[in-house]
């Protein structure tokens, strides 16, 4: 018997919008309310997990032709690179800086280098999550 | 006053916590296990809004969405063991 699950299929789709929009919110807060890199990167990462539960590894593998090995060391990377970018200027090692700049829509909007930081912490845990999960699944 | 009702109403989340932890320890079978785990995270999710509200805080909000989220995604997923056998399919069946 052919397995129907078009209900699932459907909630996924619809719920996968919200969870996506509201990690990123979680990402994006982190500065001023609960939240940051790693929980935005966990939400993201129980939305694909999701994903992969409604759907199969194949589809969704060719649907986002990522390859969550080199999302985890891409953020790394990116997360060591800001801190050594403040060792060009002369400051220690991890040192953060922010302005304030007139933004088209936002209009004075706070922009802090604390934000690319937090960008290489939320890559390392989606593709830590998201390949910790996959290859468990990989024999069942 | 107020204050009064937010604390009832946790004495009886906290009762409806426990009775569906009696079915998770009890349940005949296994789908009656994650249904009370399931209603576990939506009690879960009314005590933290009660005491959001007790703490006079909107720090917490984002929880609420969170244990949403997790608890649909751990129910579909024991769902979907239950009946496939495995959580995460390799390739569609058909």
């Amino acid at each position: 018997m052919i397995p129907n699950d078009v209900i699932l299929r459907s909630v996924t789709k619809a719920a996968i919008v919200i969870i996506f929009t509201f990690s990123i919110y979680l990402f994006f807060g982190g500065h001023h309310n609960p939240g940051g890199g790693f929980i935005g990167g966990l939400s993201v990462a129980s939305g694909l997990v999701l994903l992969y539960l409604s759907f199969d590894i194949e589809t969704v593998s060719k649907n986002i032709p990522v390859d969550f090995k080199k999302v985890a060391a891409f953020g790394v990377l990116l997360a060591l690179l800001t801190g050594m970018s403040s060792l060009f200027v002369g400051k220690p090692f991890l040192n953060q800086t922010f302005g304030y700049f007139e933004l088209p829509i936002f209009g004075k909007t706070e922009l802090a280098t604390a934000v690319l930081f937090d960008v290489g912490v939320a890559l390392a845990v989606i593709g830590t999550a998201v390949t910790i999960i996959l290859s468990i699944s990989e024999d069942g | 006053m107020f204050n009064g009702f937010l604390h009832i109403c946790l004495f009886f989340l906290s009762l409806s916590i426990l009775a569906a932890l009696y079915r998770v320890v009890k349940g005949p079978s296994t789908p009656d296990r994650v249904m009370a785990l399931d209603n576990i995270g939506v009690n879960l999710i009314a005590i933290v809004a009660c005491l959001s509200i007790l703490l006079r805080t909107h720090a917490f909000f984002d929880i609420i969405l969170l244990i949403g989220i997790l608890s649909f995604v751990g129910t579909i997923a024991f769902a979907r063991f239950i009946e496939r056998g495995t959580a995460i399919e390799r390739k569609r069946i058909h």
